[in-house]
């Protein structure tokens, strides 16, 4: 019954996704089309063909927005293991795997400097790590992120990309939601911008708390985004989800994204909402 | 609803979110605590089968939660105090649901609950389940009853992800550590309230009694406060939850 439930073979499945984009040819899961790594990496990880945004890890996220000389931050922190969580495998031995396959400590990656001409801080979300779910240390770096934007009085930028909570941290999981709301609302009696950006997938306790909370929300196409996710969904109401439900372009009609923007023009309409927003 | 019935006066209740309709999962009232006016929320499960279907089991929809927020907002003008009581095992998935925003109703709970300019106090009477439970839980002091459990997912959801089998729900239970002793040891609820004998079902009235007396104590010591300092101090125990991490 939880928002949880997400697709369940996410935990597993990012990394055996980022294997067979090692290779130099990938298969388009939207056309088929078979495509030269090097051909979608200059294309942003869009499909030449058909336009589907394909995931994108934080950083080359990061290094597509800031120009150069940005600096990475708050990378430091470690979950430690507050529930001693264990399934058929340790929580500590999924880390330690998450750690090793990414590189990053967490599903959070934390930067500050300019778009275009703006000084801004970003928290850029990583999939690839558990589901780029979301725990004590992903909810104190963002909380962090706002921290800093508050301070700085710099507009602060989101980029989610989760399945949600991370159950493995229980409760604790549960008040990042809590945290991150309240940091966010400091920013906001501030008058200090700030704009979620909304990337596939975006579900669950990330949607239910600081994705949704924008002065923009903006998403990328297709992108899935939702509470419940799909297959809960299917189970509570016995009947196929109709096509495109909880799909961007779904949430902009319903009312709930301000934009649904293509990644080449979305450093474009940052920067005019920036101006827009700047602080005077 | 029992234990608002039996705490509070006056009942008299407020219907809708004045946008898309009222949700019967969700109840508000304005009450009277030992005659002072009070704010009431709570969500409804029902007692009949028809009314369980009716209430949907207690799981709110976006209005549901929209209506609690216009309520808050109210209790906010006039300057009285808010109680929350909550027993559900989550927001309401459905079509409906998010065709109307469940995810954004939550969100804007949870950012508008942090504000809020009156005392908030939450109580989890029974199970406190996800983002649908902290959306009524965002306040100066969260208390949970004894025998309550407060999870960031239901623990048949977990074992039929984690163990891809839902009849292994006792261990997702002892894994997920949803007791209230639990939850009071990380930090995560203020105050646990005594259970007359095996549970509150047991006895109704002294249950009742029991935890009135603590939202006294809890409403008396918020009350203490200036509006600035309690509002400086529910933010710092917000930003400083669940902090379960190391910096190397
Ligand atoms: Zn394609």
């Amino acid at each position: 019954m939880s928002w949880f439930r997400r697709e369940d073979n996410n935990i597993e499945s990012a990394s055996e996704k980022s294997v067979r984009t090692e290779g130099l040819w990938i298969k388009c899961e939207a056309c088929d089309q078979v495509i030269w790594r090097a051909d979608l990496e200059a294309n942003m990880m869009v499909c030449p063909k058909c336009g589907h945004h394909f995931r994108m890890g934080a950083r080359a996220r990061i290094d597509l927005l800031l120009e150069p000389g940005y600096e990475l931050v708050d990378l430091n922190l470690k979950s430690t293991d507050p529930l001693q969580f264990s399934d058929l495998k340790r929580y500590k031995d999924r880390l330690a795997k998450a750690q090793a396959d990414t590189g990053l400590n967490d599903a959070i990656v934390n930067a500050i400097g300019k778009l275009g001409e703006h000084s801004v801080v970003v928290s850029a979300m990583e999939y690839s790590f558990i589901g780029g779910s979301m725990g004590a240390v992903v909810g104190e770096t963002i909380a962090r992120a706002a921290d800093r934007a508050y301070e700085s009085r710099h507009p602060l930028l989101i980029v989610a990309a989760s399945g949600g909570a991370r159950m493995m941290e229980g409760i604790v999981s549960l008040m990042q939601l809590a945290k991150i709301s309240a940091a966010l609302t400091r920013l906001d009696e501030a008058g200090i911008p700030f704009i979620s950006v909304l990337t596939d997938p975006t579900t669950g306790g990330v949607t239910a708390s600081f994705a949704m909370l924008g002065d923009l929300n903006i998403g990328e196409p297709g992108a899935l985004i939702g509470f419940a996710g799909p297959r809960v969904i299917e189970q509570t109401i016995r009947q196929k989800l109709p096509e495109g439900f909880q799909r961007s372009e779904f949430l902009l009609n319903h009312g709930f994204l301000d934009a649904v923007v293509p990644r080449k023009e979305m450093k474009a309409y940052l920067e005019r909402a920036l101006s827009f927003m700047a602080v005077r | 609803m029992s234990f608002i019935e039996k705490i509070f006066t006056d009942l008299s209740e407020i219907h809708g979110d004045r946008a898309f309709g009222d949700d019967p999962a969700m109840y508000c009232a304005m009450a009277r605590f030992d005659g002072e006016e009070v704010l009431v929320i709570g969500n409804v499960k029902g007692r009949t089968t028809k009314e369980k279907i009716f209430r949907k089991f207690g799981m709110p929809d976006p209005e549901g939660y929209r209506k609690a927020l216009r309520a808050m907002k109210l209790a906010e003008k006039f300057n009285r105090p808010v109680f929350t009581f909550i027993d559900l095992m989550g927001a309401n998935p459905g079509l409906g649901a998010e065709e109307r925003g469940q995810a954004e109703a939550i969100a804007r709970n949870l950012m508008e609950m942090s504000r809020l300019r009156v005392p908030v106090v939450a109580v989890v009477t029974g199970e406190g389940g996800s983002g649908g439970a902290l959306a009524l839980a965002v306040a100066d002091r969260v208390l949970i009853l004894e025998k309550g459990i407060y999870s960031v997912i239901s623990p048949e959801a977990c074992a039929s992800i984690m163990w891809r089998d839902a009849s292994k729900r006792i261990q997702a239970a002892v894994a997920l550590k949803a007791t209230a002793q639990d939850i009071k040891e990380l930090g995560c609820v203020d105050d646990i309230v005594p259970e007359p004998g095996e549970g509150a079902h047991e006895n109704p009235d002294e249950a009742a009694r029991i935890l009135a007396e603590r939202l006294h104590l809890h409403l008396n010591e918020l009350k203490q406060l200036s509006v600035e300092d309690m509002l400086a101090q529910r933010y710092q125990k917000l930003r400083s939850m669940g902090q379960f991490y190391t910096e190397e």
